[in-house]
């Protein structure tokens, strides 16, 4: 047999691993920062750029995308050269796809605090990015498959396999979550509406989890813990049970995040039997990496990496039992919307990503730079603070959640709500702060760990082609001269219909979106209107200050609910909806029925409110708008506004949108002349007044006779 | 709920697709060694360029 030699590419690997830990403190210092806005809100919100509603999706986009998402490539360009006994396809292909990566997010920390932002969680970036994300998600796929194909290794280590499902499927979710309409450079409507968007977002969003957090780093544990320990993995047929199961189960799981909601109760129960039984597959990745572990016990008391990594699986363990948990409808009833759902994703994010990316690092870094670890002492301490940064920020956050869930839900004996919403914000206050002290010891860790990192690469000199040698791949066909390039890939059934079937499925989706959805919109509750042109001006704002990060609108049916917010929420209000402004967190209180019953506020009190949220709740945490007073309503985009809104369904009248503006200042100045009663002097074209008549819309449509 | 069919219809593909894939991994043998790979990963035999020829050169 033909021994082959060649070189891996370790310059790619080593520019993700730089990556990785300049943005993942970039992501956590944000994170810091946002955890602190709820701590001195006054001080740390800078409006309008750095309010919170703008930097929370900053922190969650850097996390996952930059911080987690380049560790990732880090890991998956060390692993699948090694596991194929192959350099990557294409040198070009992978300089584009790293530096294509880093431009994304640049453009996102540039554009979320700019405001611009879809209001989807996770998929907050603007229709352009998203076109960039999927380009490069292609390059990527591209040179890994094609890697795949001239590898020298026959057999596929379950971590490429990993590697693959994490591919084909964020392809799929980022195409369905981010079908937009847009309508400027900028701005862009969700193609669904209301249910439906909720349904597509929260099917992405927890898909992101599995495959963007999940899956890709199953297979990094895959290559990396038996590396670190020297030891095969504990069972190789388990690895890859459980790989099919995991990927079979997950992709059903995401109405798990809309239990009790409007979302019809056949798909709510579907998502919680797959997210239950995802216990089991989840579970066995887990155990799977611990008893690899047997008998080596001895090696994760001296060897900080393996440390790093017990942590990470402990974690996942964790984090992968708590969520089939919190699935049961029982246990959602209680934990939505509370900061126990914090405490359980970091859980995820700074155990099990954040602690095995640093493990991955500190095992890679030295063997591609040919040297030792700078100071073992300094990835001590690291691995200590980062271990108790995570208990004391998920410990105060599990009894945040548990306190302010109690404090929702507390009646008296006389049946009346026992506690204000502000109280249960003004009781959380000394857990929020324990909370930041638990991310600035995770922070140090991480900080440590960056300069101890940077000493070691300047200690050592980057190899950044390693010598390698593999025989060639036993052929089991003959290739004949002049032949055409496509018989190449007709050889290779299972790249080529992956491949064919991200095609197909950006075909199929133009198709299909469009003909069935749009027609779907049709509304079931008659009263139920579009949004004026004010009001979907001051919706746009909504979506653009990122309201739903901290309030609801979405009222489940119990009584504890019913009765501070008003009537349960229904399915056919929120039809024109595009997007969905749910929300997954009751920071603040739920906004559904704003505008009517006993939750109804005068233009005056918004006014106020906005203005300066403090003065009028005190104890209150959220920032103040008043540059809301001075910014212009964008009235050039009405017409265009309108028009996007008529192609998605939503039943104005033809040429409505050359009279739109006029009707937008006739509401508008409406509100201006009653704020003007009570002594407010503010031009009705102001963005305060949009925002004030779309929170005077909220919940209002059913009360219509 | 139009749209629940469209995400049947994504599921049952993406599916489909891990079904064929792993259809054809266990058809291709892919499957049929569940332990010599997991130990295989653990050799990285590290290429001294000039040695390595060396010794190949003599046999």
């Amino acid at each position: 047999m033909q021994v082959e030699s060649f070189q891996y590419d370790n310059k790619t690997v080593r520019n993700f691993a730089i990556a990785t830990i300049i943005w993942g403190v970039v992501g956590m210092t944000v994170g810091l920062w946002v955890a602190l806005q709820l701590v001195y809100p006054t001080i740390l919100n800078l409006q309008p750029y750095f309010n919170f509603g703008r930097i929370r999706p900053l922190h969650t986009n850097a996390v996952i995308f930059a911080f987690v998402g380049n560790a990732m490539f880090m890991g998956v360009y060390y692993s699948l050269q090694r596991l194929l006994k192959a350099r990557m396809f294409s040198d070009v292909l992978s300089k584009i796809h790293f530096w294509g990566w880093q431009l994304i997010i640049v453009a996102a920390a540039i554009t979320l605090p700019l405001g611009l932002s879809t209001a989807k969680e996770y998929a907050e970036l603007e229709w352009p990015i998203d076109i960039a994300i999927t380009l490069i998600w292609v390059v990527f796929g591209f040179n890994m498959f094609a890697t795949i194909i001239k590898r020298r290794e026959r057999h596929l280590y379950v971590a490429v396999w990993f590697y693959i499902a994490t591919f084909v499927t964020v392809a799929v979710l980022h195409l369905v979550n981010s079908f937009e309409l847009p309508v400027t450079l900028f701005k862009s409507y969700s193609w669904y509406a209301g249910v439906q968007d909720a349904l597509v977002q929260w099917w992405y969003g927890h898909n992101a989890v599995a495959f963007f957090l999940t899956t890709p780093f199953l297979g990094l544990m895959y290559y990396f813990l038996p590396k670190a320990a020297n030891r095969p993995v504990f069972s190789y047929k388990l690895s890859i049970i459980h790989f099919w199961a995991l990927i079979f189960l997950y992709i059903w799981a995401g109405p798990h995040h809309l239990l009790y909601t409007a979302l019809p109760n056949w798909a709510q129960s579907l998502g919680i039997v797959f997210s239950f039984m995802l216990i089991f597959p989840s579970w066995g990745g887990m155990i799977n990496g611990l008893l690899t572990l047997r008998g080596a016990w001895d090696k994760v008391r001296e060897d900080v990496i393996l440390k790093f990594m017990v942590v990470a699986v402990t974690a996942y363990g964790m984090s992968t039992f708590e969520g089939p948990m919190l699935s049961l409808k029982n246990i959602n009833a209680v934990a939505h919307f509370s900061d126990w759902i914090i405490a359980h994703v970091h859980i995820g994010g700074l155990g099990w990503n954040g602690m095995l990316t640093f493990g991955i690092i500190y095992w890679l870094l030295p063997r591609i730079y040919k040297t030792e670890l700078y100071s073992k002492k300094l990835a001590n301490i690291h691995f200590w603070l980062a271990t108790l940064g995570i208990l004391f920020y998920a410990i105060p956050m599990y009894w945040a959640g548990w306190q302010q869930v109690s404090m929702w839900k507390q009646f008296t004996p006389s049946g009346q709500l026992k506690y204000q919403f502000l109280e249960t914000v003004t009781y959380m206050a000394p857990f929020y702060a324990m909370r930041a002290i638990g991310g600035i010891l995770y922070l140090t860790g991480a900080i440590i760990g960056m300069v101890n990192f940077f000493k070691t690469m300047s200690k050592g000199t980057l190899e950044a082609n390693e010598a390698a040698e593999a025989p060639a791949l036993e052929k089991t066909y003959k290739k004949h001269d002049g032949e055409h390039w496509h018989r190449w890939i007709e050889r290779k059934p299972t790249p080529f219909l992956l491949l064919s079937l991200v095609v197909i499925l950006i075909g199929g989706l133009v198709e299909l979106v469009p003909t069935f959805l749009v027609k779907s919109n049709i509304p079931t509750i008659s009263s139920v209107k579009p949004y004026t042109p004010l009001e979907l001006q001051g919706r746009d704002i909504y979506t653009r200050e990122g309201c739903y990060t901290c309030h609801s609108q979405m009222i489940r049916p119990f009584r504890s609910e019913t009765e501070r917010y008003g009537e349960y929420s229904k399915a056919g209000e929120f039809v024109y909806d595009h997007p969905f402004q749910w929300g997954s967190k009751r920071t603040g209180p739920d906004l559904a029925r704003e505008g009517v019953g006993n939750l109804k506020k005068s233009n005056t009190w918004h006014y106020n409110h906005l203005e300066e949220p403090g003065a009028i709740s005190t104890g209150s945490v959220m920032p103040s708008y008043s540059f809301l007073i001075d910014d212009n309503i964008d009235t050039a985009s009405t017409p265009l506004k309108i028009n996007a809104m008529r192609t998605l369904g939503v039943p104005y009248e033809a040429n409505y949108a050359n009279k739109a503006n006029a009707d937008l200042m006739l509401q508008a100045k409406l509100i201006s002349d009653d704020l003007q009663k009570e002594g407010i002097k503010v031009a009705p074209n102001k963005e305060i007044i949009a925002l004030i008549a779309y929170l005077q819309r909220l919940g209002t449509d059913i009360t219509k006779k | 709920m139009g749209v629940i069919v469209l995400l049947i219809i994504v599921s049952v593909v993406v599916a489909g697709g891990f079904l064929i894939a792993f259809l054809w991994s266990v058809k291709t043998g892919q499957m049929e060694d569940d332990y010599t790979p997991s130990v295989r990963i653990l050799f990285d035999t590290e290429v001294k360029l000039t040695a390595n020829r060396a010794i190949k050169k003599k046999k």
